[in-house]
């Protein structure tokens, strides 16, 4: 039986997963420096051993955050969470999480389709979800997810 | 494609075929030795058998040839046919010899080139038989042997492998995080103040640089690797064109960063071409001038202060300044008062200006006529200068300044918002600092603040406002400005502060910033964090200052007095859109007209007139230059329009509606600014007013460029 190994994470709460093959590590917070007029859910770029990142706020890339950034404004130089370093289209980005969980491992033939009340963006970018006992894991498109090119 | 593969395999073939021949050799050396003939026999058979094996995949047939006899010895010898002799041992020396050179041959032209080996061929199957008489024979013919060949200089390949460039490009980073991690623990030992600890971060210190300097010096390649071809390429050119050329290199051993080699690639060739087509005379040609009938060409490189020196020149003819000069009036880029107020160095770089081409006829030899403005830009794209120096009847020299790398440029490290920036020194002109009370000197033009420096007026941008900082300080005491140029323009960049020049690595910003044209890359400043680097073009672009200025012909050397008198213009004023000041040169100014609205038909979107048996396309100056324009052609009010018929050449003529036509004036235009915005080529200061010149074809453009096409296949 195939199976796969995600490495999970959350955003506001709600499960997220990736496949492990794409996540390269998970670091701690970094200095970020700021990007003039770059688009709004790119936090910035960090150095990382030499190498330069873009650091992805992946809440406003799945457009998540429109409901809560009116009442919470967060100063972008001292971001919270985590960066998961993914690699995918030879292409290494950070992406900016609130939590990380567990690895967990599925049996590949479980997953299903997204749920059907998600919509737009975030759907465009899930690889599809497995089941748990409380609820869904929302496994994300790497590729998908970086394409600067896709639209609503 | 078949071309470079063909080289490739060549390139394969000799590094292999060297390898064997080194081995061949010290096997051949050792068969004296009876102990250990026998091995070092069957080794330099198959070694010889190998090279003649790979001969036949490649169009070497007397390479072929010789280690085919050779191996047909070497056979006789390992059947024990045949007694090892010192006449043997030298025949195959002699072997070695010759395909080493055949080899060198191959490697420089990739031919075997014009040799005759037929002797030592047959010497090598007159060994196979036996007999004292045949002995006796080849022990003379081998004198004569002897002195038929030249000493062969042992060109021998040095070890290598084949490293990808990504994986030095790694390393490349990996030592660079090292540089980092060093530099904040020298900050710690200031700190600690513990001896020994400041001498283990010293001694860190010096391993670190040196590796810096190693692992940078991975990614340099010898300049021979473009020079190796143009040998082949003189001969061809020159047997095409009935010329005698040869070529000198010198200093083929400069190394270079690999993907400035691959730039450098492209101009260089096209300059060796140049040289040979244009530069250097027929034979004839040269006796008559007292030269000899073999042109030379000489390639020179040498690295100096951090840069690469490359010259490139011939004994031609050198440049015809006075044809420069007329074909350059023919060609509507000067005009004859500019002409006669060039100095020669001006005269020299007008080779460079786009269109300018001064072969009479397009050859195929170079190409499809790209011109020296070409190879000029491709230079600069990589932060290169180019020079001419040309001697009529003697020869022209070009002179080129390129960087040691792409990857480390010198950059200014500015702030502003409280973030630092990288601006690259090559777009860097001038510092200003301005006093509080000097900021008076700050105008408005036109909705865009100038300064006026010594007389020039440059545009401002300030950085806070284009990056959108929001704590943007506008009351400072002192400014700072970073006056810049890129292309044909600059402007002045207002930061905060001004800190100093450092060597910075450039990195890409990768896709997801792909779209972002204000930031040429990033880099990695001394504390560790990402600094930008801004790129000043697309700068220019987002603040809006993005007009090219016409090419400075006047050198800011020329004197006063032939300033004012090649600069004394006759202009035609006139109110532009909102009764801007603008004004145009009379000489393209062909007539004035009133023309009623009514007379004016519309063709699909372009309006037209018709005007002395002419159909004459318009252009509104409001629409080209401004957004709340006034629709004259639109309204249904009969009116006059105030028309001015220009034309940029004789083919092509367009009405051009302006506001009101003022005056005409003949004045000096001693006080010149930059373009303000685009379709204007230049301002100045007539009557005391700052006027916009326009740039008609520049105007043309923006309206409608259809209408420069329909010249362009006339």
């Amino acid at each position: 039986m195939v199976e796969q190994q995600i490495c999970t994470f959350f955003l506001k709460e709600v499960y997220f997963g990736i496949d492990v093959q794409h996540v390269q590590e998970v670091i701690r917070p970094q200095a970020i420096t700021h990007i003039p007029l770059a688009p709004s859910d790119i936090c910035g770029l960090i150095n990382l051993r030499g190498q330069i990142i873009a650091v992805i706020d992946l809440q406003a890339r799945l457009k998540m955050s429109e409901p809560q950034t009116q009442l919470t404004t967060k100063p972008v130089d001292q971001p919270e969470g985590f960066n998961m370093i993914v690699c995918a289209d030879d292409e290494v980005v950070s992406l900016l999480v609130d939590q990380v969980g567990d690895v967990l491992q599925f049996p590949q033939n479980t997953l299903q389709p997204p749920p059907a009340t998600l919509k737009g963006r975030m759907r465009q970018m899930l690889a599809g979800a497995y089941p748990l006992s409380d609820g869904f894991l929302l496994v994300l498109d790497p590729k998908k997810t970086l394409n600067v090119n896709l639209t609503e | 494609m078949e071309l470079t593969e063909i080289d490739d395999d060549i390139e394969a073939f000799l590094v292999e075929s060297y390898e064997n021949l080194n081995q061949i050799e010290r096997d051949i050396i050792d068969l004296e030795k009876a102990s250990v003939h026998k091995e070092a026999l069957a080794r330099t058979y198959r070694s010889l058998h190998t090279l003649k094996g790979n001969c036949g995949f490649l169009p070497f047939p007397k390479l072929e040839s010789i280690a085919h006899a050779g191996e047909n010895l070497l056979s006789c010898l390992r059947d024990r046919q045949l007694v090892i002799t010192p006449q043997i041992i030298s025949a195959l020396l002699q072997t070695v010899d010759s395909i080493r050179q055949i080899l060198s041959q191959i490697a420089t032209t990739k031919q075997e080139g014009d040799r005759d080996y037929s002797v030592l061929i047959t010497i090598l199957n007159q060994l196979q038989s036996q007999g004292e008489n045949t002995q006796a024979a080849t022990t003379d013919e081998f004198i004569d042997l002897n002195s038929e060949f030249s000493p062969v200089s042992n060109l021998t390949a040095s070890p290598h492998i084949r490293v990808n460039v990504n994986l030095l490009d790694q390393v490349i980073n990996l030592v660079g995080e090292v540089v980092l991690a060093r530099n904040q623990l020298i900050g710690f030992s200031t700190k600690f103040k513990d001896n020994n600890f400041a001498a283990t971060c010293q001694h860190l210190s010096v391993i670190t640089s040196q590796l810096q300097e190693k692992v940078m010096k991975t990614r340099l390649q010898s300049i021979s690797t473009i020079w190796q071809k143009f040998p082949r390429v003189t001969r061809d050119l020159a047997t095409a064109s009935g010329k005698q050329v040869q070529i000198e290199m010198e200093g083929a051993d400069t190394e270079l960063d690999k993907s400035i080699i691959e730039a450098i690639k492209d101009p260089l060739t096209h300059l060796v071409r140049n040289c040979i087509d244009h530069g250097i005379e027929l034979p004839a040609e040269r006796v008559a001038a007292g030269k000899p009938t073999l042109g030379r060409l000489f390639l020179k490189a040498v690295h100096e202060s951090g840069k690469v020196n490359i010259e490139i020149g011939d004994d031609g003819r050198g440049l015809d300044l006075e044809q420069l000069k007329k074909r350059s009036q023919q060609l509507g880029l000067v005009s004859a008062a500019q002409a006669a107020a060039m100095s020669d160095f001006e005269a020299i770089n007008l080779i460079f200006l786009p269109g300018f081409s001064t072969a009479p006829q397009v050859t195929h030899l170079s190409g499809r006529g790209v011109g020296m403005d070409i190879v000029k830009s491709n230079i600069e794209k990589i932060n290169g200068t180019i020079e001419i120096d040309s001697q009529q009847g003697q020869g022209t020299t070009f002179k080129i300044k390129i960087p040691l790398t792409l990857a480390i440029i010198p950059a200014l490290i500015v702030t502003s918002g409280g973030d630092r920036y990288a601006i690259p020194q090559a777009n860097l002109q001038e510092l200003v600092r301005l006093e509080a009370q000097a900021q008076n000197t700050i105008e408005m033009f036109y909705d865009v603040p100038v300064y006026r420096l010594r007389g020039n007026l440059v545009p401002l941008v300030y950085l806070n406002q284009v990056l959108q900082h929001q704590n943007s300080v506008t009351d400072l005491e002192i400014l700072s400005l970073v006056i810049v140029q890129v292309d044909n323009y600059r402007f002045g960049l207002v930061v905060d502060t001004i800190e100093d020049i450092q060597d910075i690595v450039v990195k890409p910003l990768g896709k997801q910033l792909k779209a972002l044209s204000l930031f040429a890359g990033a880099t990695i400043l001394g504390d560790g964090t990402v600094g930008l680097i801004i790129d000043v073009g697309g700068l220019g672009n987002v603040s809006g200052i993005t007009a090219k200025q016409k090419q400075q012909l006047l050198s800011e050397n020329t004197t006063n007095n032939q300033e004012q008198t090649s600069d004394r213009q006759t202009i035609l004023l006139f109110a532009g859109p909102e009764n801007a000041p603008m004004g145009i040169p009379l000489a393209i100014a062909f007539r004035l007209e009133n023309i009623l609205s009514s007379a004016v038909e519309k063709v699909g979107n372009q309006y037209f007139v018709q005007s002395y048996s002419r159909v004459l396309p318009l252009i509104e100056l409001d629409k080209v230059f401004s957004h709340n324009h006034q629709h004259y052609l639109d309204d249904q009010v009969a009116q006059t329009l105030q028309i001015i018929i220009v034309s940029p050449n004789s083919e092509l003529s367009v009405g051009l509606i302006v506001n009101r036509i003022l005056d005409i004036v003949e004045e000096p235009l001693t006080i010149k600014g930059v373009a303000s915005r685009p379709g204007i080529a230049f301002c100045a200061v007539i009557r005391g007013q700052i006027t916009e010149i326009l740039d008609i074809e520049a105007v043309i453009r923006i309206a409608n460029p259809h209408l420069l096409q329909l010249t362009t296949h006339g």
